[in-house]
């Protein structure tokens, strides 16, 4: 019906990026940077970066500041609340109940 | 030839001597009534270096089918045995090795479920498995025992289903009995090492059984992989491929060793048989001489024995049962608040079949309540009064229930 044969009859994946899907559909809401408060910004170096550290879906890059790609970023959260000076805003996506990125 | 000797050994011994001959690389188990002496055996074998294999002491039966489920991943035969509490105990990766179709092998004493306490031998443990997806074998003898388990892991490796051989515990386990044993050789030759399956390679790393969401989906490199529900049903057609597998696997057996165990289903004095007396495991041995004496008073009874219990052999057992008056089930095994497995299913294969004799259903010898000839004979001698005065279905009687 459609389905090509992925080559094997147990349910099995390789490790990569999206390999459970675009999970970023999922997030009702979105981890935004707070403009002038991220450490690593303020010192103009890869300081600090412990959203990086804690973001269990390695979505977040490493950077000044780190990125988050939200194709997979379930808006968990973990990384507003790991951040020492409140960098990060977790912002409701639009619609109802949230919405897509 | 193909048997080396015959030495007289319980059931428990027989299980293990086939793990032995299967070479099995990886053993781990958790000590549990009446199993237990399965793993001591192996446990000692390994020790003294006569069975090449990694015995990994667990702390719960949990773990010992994981340490099984993990082996089997990489390519290892493996091997583990459980009872009752045990097989309970495991439930959680029973579904987990099916799904993931890994061709393990279990040999399950069978004994009573707890609450209340009790050790001795039903079917309760393995029938409450019988959904997740394995392939339950019951075996009659200790001969049978040691050849179900060797056929069962042609039968795993070949299908990429796990499979349960299961026996009564006590009546099999600690009962010793003459078992030829089959050579290491014809053994080799019947089990060809490097047939397991390695869904895990380090050069091309997997998550095996990873989220799988109803619909099927691209994966990340783009190829449209199976939903879960398409899983769940080549599952369930290699489930149905062991109805053919079965009977094949016996019949090679039997041209290497000369034993055939009837593969789906046996008869004993089935053929010209009136009434059909249904059992699993050493139930079905017991029946075929209570058959023989009915037939001394007039009951044209036989017995058809199930070995396979799942797949379930709905063909076989239509056929067996076509043209019989009366077929009474003996289960060891509830259903609670339904009917004995075994009873619910013969009815349902031979549900809308034109001429199907009326199924009644019998419980007997839960927590190792005495099962005797003479105890079978009357429920049989009761199931035929009553067939004889008009009916054709009746609630199951619970046999010598003293309440």
């Amino acid at each position: 019906m459609g389905t090509k044969d992925c080559g094997h009859e147990i349910s099995m994946s390789t490790p990569s990026a999206g390999e459970a899907g675009a999970t970023g559909d999922w997030r009702t809401a979105r981890p935004e940077l707070v403009a002038g408060k991220c450490l690593a910004v303020r010192q103009d170096d890869l300081a600090c970066q412990l959203c990086w550290v804690y973001c269990p879906d390695l979505c977040l890059a490493q950077g000044v500041p780190p990125t988050v790609d939200l194709r997979y970023c379930k808006g968990c959260g973990i990384c507003a609340e790991v951040c020492p000076v409140d960098a990060i805003a977790m912002k409701p996506e639009d619609g109802p109940e949230g919405g897509k990125p | 030839m193909s048997d080396a000797i015959t030495a007289v050994m319980t059931g428990n011994e027989a299980a293990a001597t086939a793990a032995r001959l299967a070479r099995v690389q990886v053993v781990a188990a958790y000590p549990i009534t009446p199993q237990s002496p399965v793993v001591e055996t192996l446990c000692r074998w390994v020790e003294e270096g006569e069975l090449e294999a990694e015995f990994v002491r667990v702390e719960s039966e949990h773990s010992a089918l994981t340490v099984c489920i993990a082996a089997a991943s990489i390519g290892a035969r493996t091997f583990t045995a459980t009872s009752a509490n045990g097989l309970a105990y495991m439930n959680e990766q029973i579904w987990w090795a099916a799904g993931a179709r890994l061709p393990l092998v279990l040999c399950c004493a069978n004994r009573a479920m707890a609450a209340p306490w009790n050790v001795l031998n039903d079917q309760q443990d393995s029938m409450s498995v019988r959904d997740a997806g394995w392939v339950q074998l019951y075996c009659r003898d200790n001969q049978e025992i040691l050849d179900t388990t060797l056929q069962a892991y042609r039968l795993a490796e070949s299908l990429q289903v796990p499979v349960m051989v299961c026996y009564d515990g006590f009546l099999l386990s600690h009962t010793v009995a003459p078992v030829a044993i089959p050579s290491e050789a014809a053994v080799d030759e019947f089990l060809p090492r490097g047939k397991a399956l390695p869904v895990l390679d380090l050069s091309d790393p997997r998550n095996v059984g990873p989220v799988t969401l109803a619909d099927p989906r691209p994966d990340s490199r783009g190829v449209l992989c199976h939903g879960y529900m398409e899983f769940r049903a080549l599952h369930h057609r290699a489930l149905g491929a062991a109805l053919q597998a079965i009977p094949e696997v016996d019949r090679a057996f039997a041209g290497t060793f000369g034993r055939s165990w009837g593969g789906l289903t046996f008869g004993h004095l089935l053929e010209d048989a009136e009434v059909a007396l249904v059992a699993a495991g050493s139930l079905a041995a017991e029946l075929s001489v209570v058959a023989e004496a009915l037939r001394g008073e007039g009951i044209r009874a036989g017995v058809l024995g199930i070995r396979a219990y799942r797949p379930f052999p709905r063909e076989a057992v239509r056929a067996a049962l076509a043209g019989k008056r009366l077929c009474q089930v003996f289960d060891k095994a509830v259903s609670y608040g339904h009917e004995g497995p075994i009873c619910s299913d013969l009815r349902g294969a031979l549900a809308g079949v034109a001429g199907a004799p009326p199924v009644f259903g019998a419980i007997v010898g839960l927590g190792g309540r005495d099962v005797t000839t003479a105890t079978l004979a009357g429920a049989v001698r009761r199931a035929v009064a009553d067939l004889v005065a008009g009916v054709r279905d009746r609630p199951e009687e619970w046999v010598d229930l003293r309440l």
